[in-house]
């Protein structure tokens, strides 16, 4: 632990940032790694990005995706890194109040558009969105590593009116898997959420 | 990811500039769900990225009319699918969307995107597979002696075996629907049928769009055949997940006599496959399983295996036979 008096001007710990939970918190973009860049990163016009209702300006290599904007260079490490294909959800933001997938978005491609991540549901100090509630009431989850695309994909889908048997949540959620299985209290979450929200 | 600059436009004659450059190999990109991937994979390497998203403005609309459906090019899958009047009037479409992809997909996916999805045959996707005459034309198709249980039957080469992935595009096919297209030297219409190429001795060249052609729309014509029609899709799971076949039927009948049938399969074929031969079958016949299977033996006749899709013609039988008798059963 020697090291840690070394380590800190790097920025917060990953534990402390998970730790604090609310994503009230910003990183610098101090890792230059993060953009994966073979080439020199191009003197462009910066980003502006709309996050949990606060506006962003970023200088980000075009290839980079939402996914990594939010985590690596926005502090913003609720949305989680899946497969990065597409396939698992667990990377799903909303965009305007649609749910979507933050690893085949541009960061570039996401300017203009209202992005709403896990740590902006419920907004800091604020109390639970009955959505999170709900996961935390139903036990909807076991590591928890896809329950914040989860939630929001959840969110989405009583938005959508898709709530209104457990086989049409199914349905509704079946681009976001969870590899605990914790697929039964997920759908009890979202049936005991969804009047709550209907009565905000 | 290779470096590649991105471009958006606010117009079309910007998009097109944009996508001109001779020099630098140009995408359009509007969802990303098929590009975004294939270019973490390597499988696509764009010099520019021509974002048409802001041309939803102008191509984004979903309108249904007396003379048929517009489906404009940057609808997204979800918009298209929960309109009222594709849902009543062309149930096939709205199936074809519902049963495609994950919901988040189907909010990012544009439908012109969507038709040129590209296959998913892991040989193509995985770039450490050296042979695919599909990524590196004259490279050999690995897939041939492969693992291909999801590969096509139809319309298939000894260069390419790959399944078209697609939904959208078999409903398109059935329903007659036209596509509308912006090049460089202005707005065309074909037929949706030409757009896509079987893979012949050139597999890399899937589509019948030159250089710096934009899809902008979809037209459906009207018919007394679209509400009588459906899409069914078989897969290894419920949710989420391709076709290994798939039926696509509209029906016009008549006390029961087929006057008119439009039959395109999924998940068997290069191309959304229309079978005007299964079709020709069924004109003027009373429709019940023996004209159903009589249909389905002639829409596989000219199927080709390759081992592990040997069971794909007789899955595709079946699939067509449950179609067109699920369509017949519709209340309309």
């Amino acid at each position: 632990m020697s090291n840690d008096g070394e380590q800190a001007p790097r920025g917060p710990s990953r534990r402390g940032v998970l730790g604090g939970g609310t994503g009230t918190a910003v990183l610098p973009p101090v890792y230059p790694g993060a953009a994966r860049a073979e080439a020199p990163l191009p003197a462009g016009p910066d980003l502006a990005l709309n996050v949990n209702g606060e506006a962003r300006r970023l200088a980000l290599d075009p290839r980079t995706t939402l996914i990594d904007a939010l985590r690596e260079h926005l502090g913003l490490t609720g949305a989680k890194k899946g497969c990065d294909h597409g396939q698992c959800g667990a990377c799903t933001v909303l965009a305007d109040g649609r749910r979507i997938l933050a690893c085949l978005t541009l960061a570039a491609a996401a300017q203009g558009r209202a992005i709403t991540t896990i740590e902006g549901l419920a907004g800091p100090g604020a109390a639970l969105h009955p959505m999170q509630a709900a996961f935390i009431e139903a036990d909807a989850f076991q590591c928890g590593y896809c329950t914040p695309g989860q939630i929001l994909s959840a969110v989405a889908l009583v938005n959508e009116g898709h709530a209104g048997s457990a086989d049409e949540i199914r349905e509704h959620m079946s681009g976001n898997l969870c590899r605990c299985a914790a697929y039964p209290h997920i759908v009890a979450a979202i049936m005991s959420a969804a009047p709550a929200m209907a009565r905000g | 990811m290779r470096a590649f600059d991105y471009v958006r436009a606010a117009d079309p004659r910007q998009a097109l500039a944009a996508a001109a450059r001779p020099d630098r190999v140009a995408r359009y990109l509007a969802g990303g769900t098929t590009l975004i991937d294939l270019m973490k994979l390597d499988v696509e390497g764009p010099a520019r990225l021509v974002d048409v998203n802001a041309l939803a403005t102008r191509f984004g609309a979903v309108e249904a009319t007396p003379k048929g459906l517009r489906l404009g090019a940057l609808a997204r899958m979800s918009e298209a699918e929960a309109h009222p009047e594709v849902r009543r009037d062309y149930p096939l479409i709205a199936d074809s969307l519902r049963l495609a992809a994950s919901p988040q997909l189907r909010n990012m996916a544009s439908l012109g995107g969507n038709v040129l999805q590209r296959t998913r045959c892991a040989y193509f996707r995985d770039v450490s597979f050296a042979a695919c005459n599909k990524r590196d034309p004259g490279s050999g198709c690995a897939a041939l002696e492969g693992v291909n249980r999801r590969h096509a039957v139809l319309g298939v080469s000894e260069a390419c075996i790959a399944t078209y992935p697609g939904d959208l595009g078999q409903a398109l096919t059935a329903l007659d629907a036209e596509v509308e297209i912006l090049g460089p030297a202005g707005p065309r219409m074909m037929a949706f049928e030409g757009l896509h190429r079987a893979p012949a001795a050139t597999p890399h060249i899937e589509t019948a769009l030159a250089p710096g052609e934009l899809i902008t729309g979809f037209f459906v014509p009207a018919g007394p055949w679209t509400r009588r029609s459906l899409y069914l899709k078989v897969r290894d799971r419920a949710s989420f997940d391709f076709a290994l076949a798939a039926a696509a039927v509209a029906l016009d009948l008549e006390d029961g006599v087929v006057r008119q049938a439009r039959i395109a399969l999924g998940g068997v074929a290069t191309r959304p496959w229309r079978s005007r031969v299964a079709e020709a079958r069924l004109a003027g016949r009373r429709l019940d399983q023996a004209s159903a299977g009589a249909a389905a033996e002639a829409a596989f006749a000219g199927a080709v295996t390759h081992g592990g899709n040997d069971y794909k013609p007789e899955l595709g039988r079946r699939t067509l036979v449950r179609a067109l008798m699920a369509a017949q059963a519709m209340e309309v």
